[in-house]
């Protein structure tokens, strides 16, 4: 195609941002995510934009806040020590059912940690982004190219069902470079009745507050949005399924695991052994009907993390353990070899654990 | 083209400086004794020379680069042998500084020097395929911020526009007029035209100064 760019990941991010409306940026600077930051810095200055390096992640997050209040589209990206200091204004968003975007470029941890790539963030970004009932629709890239095209989805579902969305990445995925197409389909905006833009006298003022002073209230309104997460659960679930038609081994991998299992699994097919891949591209909504599916013909699953397994529980869960879910991992900023992976394919091959 | 005693190797960060230097640094090994690549980038702690480590000790070339490069340690670190590059006069070296003004900053200490004894190139390297240097304004904008901040002037341009391993012939030909845009706004020479190895062959005759490069990869 003649119209490729060659981007980092995390300039596919910033650039798709733009396209899909998103005018404000408001966030702080944190290896390996900090291109996000940067190419906002650059750009946003030059299509009357707002870039702000706030003086902290809690700032970043509360500004956040201020701008989706008013119903446009905003976002903040940071790593993982940074979407822990996030987590209050997370929940807060939830609380007041406010759409955002929300990116985290993992690094290894726990802690400090340290700035390689990394996957442990699973169960905070699926289950404890912060305190109180909710979730985030959590997308998970494996390429440049969705890296962009994610975050367009991911505004596109945060406007829909009034929640923030979050990438989920890695660093190698922020860091990578690859040819990609920025010449995709960005659908109309849809309207928010419920923003705050001024009433000019002339309708009944909205309130943006997550604080409900009767617990009756607090539980119905918790209720409700739980009947609008089985909604998304029931039709926004994605993932990609690498032959998976005769398998026999199934391997679970997001991300960058899932580009390494690609390459196991190819090496594994010429060896014989019927290996797929089931790759979930919603870590929330999980894809559990797939893999259901899969472990009635399938005789071992492997989920290959770049944590001390994590997604495996969802796994487990997907599965109702009719069949051993392994797992095949490496933590702390380390990836898994393509040889690690196909020996726990052959391994299982083989019998597998009992 | 003939070296300088110093080559500074500057542009936009993911412009292919780093493995520009190395190559570099290879070739002018070829023609001096006494060469070193110095790495004094403070802004990216990933895809540094220092990937490069082993094959450039074997190659017989001195790397002066942070210790950190490359680490956890994620602080802007110069190496504290950089000063070698101006004060030993003996040495030829190859500077890979880091991406963008920011980056440029850190040259700016050993500018006064560089300028004072004045046997050095410092050469820019454009990519048409980055957004951000995408057309000759930009790319020119990004230059001026360069030297702005390090207080040197570029004497020449690198047109590596690749778009990694999708790289066409057609994409490097047609990258030759926003190419030669920059070097009439800026009254620059195109001192090279980068491409790797496997586009060299049928190129070869087509565009000046065409340079293949070998990719530098983490081992």
């Amino acid at each position: 195609m003649a119209d490729k760019v060659l981007m980092k990941g995390n300039e596919a991010i910033a650039e798709a941002a733009i396209i899909a409306g998103c005018r404000h940026y408001f966030g702080y600077p944190i290896t390996p995510q900090t291109e996000v930051a940067a190419y906002m810095a650059k750009r946003m200055p030059k299509i009357g934009g707002t870039f702000l390096q706030a003086e902290s992640e809690i700032a970043a997050i509360n500004m956040v806040y201020g701008v989706a209040s008013t119903g446009k589209r905003v976002m903040t990206s940071s790593s993982s020590p940074g979407i822990s200091l996030k987590g209050e204004g997370i929940s807060y968003l939830a609380g007041a059912d406010l759409p955002a975007l929300i990116v985290n470029v993992q690094r290894g941890g726990p802690g400090l940690g340290g700035i390689q790539p990394s996957q442990s963030d699973y169960f905070q970004a699926t289950k404890g982004a912060a305190h109180g009932d909710f979730h985030m629709i959590v997308l998970a890239p494996n390429s440049v190219q969705e890296m962009a095209e994610l975050t367009v989805k991911g505004f596109d579902l945060a406007d829909k069902y009034r929640m923030t969305s979050m990438i989920l990445a890695d660093g190698t995925m922020g860091q990578m470079m690859e040819p990609v197409s920025l010449d995709f389909a960005v659908s109309e905006p849809i309207e928010k009745p419920w923003a705050v833009t001024g009433t000019k006298c002339e309708r009944q003022h909205n309130i943006i507050n997550s604080l409900f002073l009767k617990p009756e209230e607090l539980e119905k309104t918790n209720f409700e949005r739980y009947e609008r997460y089985k909604v998304i659960e029931e039709n926004e679930v994605m993932f990609e399924e690498y032959m998976m038609d005769d398998a026999e081994i199934c391997i679970a991998a997001f991300g960058i695991a899932a580009r390494v299992s690609k390459n196991a699994i190819d090496e594994a097919r010429k060896q014989g052994i019927k290996v797929g891949l089931i790759r979930p591209i919603t870590l929330w909504p999980f894809p559990n009907k797939v893999f259901a599916k899969a472990a009635e013909h399938v005789k071992q699953f492997i989920s290959v993390e770049l944590s001390m397994g994590q997604m495996i529980e969802d796994v487990r869960l997907a599965t109702g353990c009719k069949v051993p879910v392994t797992l095949c991992n490496r933590t702390g900023g380390m990836i898994p070899s393509p040889e690690q992976v196909l020996e726990a394919i052959v391994k299982a091959n083989n019998g597998g654990e009992k | 083209m003939k070296f300088k005693r110093i080559t500074i190797i500057s542009g936009h960060y993911g412009s292919g400086k780093t493995n520009i230097a190395v190559n570099l640094a290879l070739d002018l090994k070829s023609r001096a004794e006494n060469v070193a690549l110095a790495d004094i980038d403070i802004v990216n702690p990933y895809f540094r020379s220092k990937d490069s480590e082993e094959m450039l000790k074997k190659a017989g070339i001195r790397l002066i680069c942070s210790e950190y490069a490359n680490s956890n340690v994620d602080i802007p670190a110069l190496p504290q042998d950089m000063y070698s590059v101006t004060d030993d006069k003996s040495l030829f070296s190859i500077l890979d500084v880091g991406g963008d003004e920011r980056g440029a900053l850190a040259l700016g200490r050993i500018a006064p020097k560089i300028r004072e004894e004045n046997d050095f190139d410092m050469l820019y390297v454009v990519n048409k395929f980055r957004p951000l240097t995408k057309d000759a304004n930009s790319a020119i904008e990004i230059m001026c911020e360069i030297e702005a901040a390090c207080g040197l002037k570029f004497t020449g341009i690198i047109n590596n526009s690749n778009l990694g391993p999708e790289t066409k012939m057609e994409d490097v030909l047609n990258s030759l007029e926003y190419a030669n845009e920059i070097s009439r706004l800026t009254n620059l020479p195109i001192v090279r035209t980068t491409v790797e190895e496997k586009l060299f062959e049928p190129l070869k005759g087509k565009i000046e100064n065409l340079y293949p490069l070998s990719m530098q990869k983490k081992i």
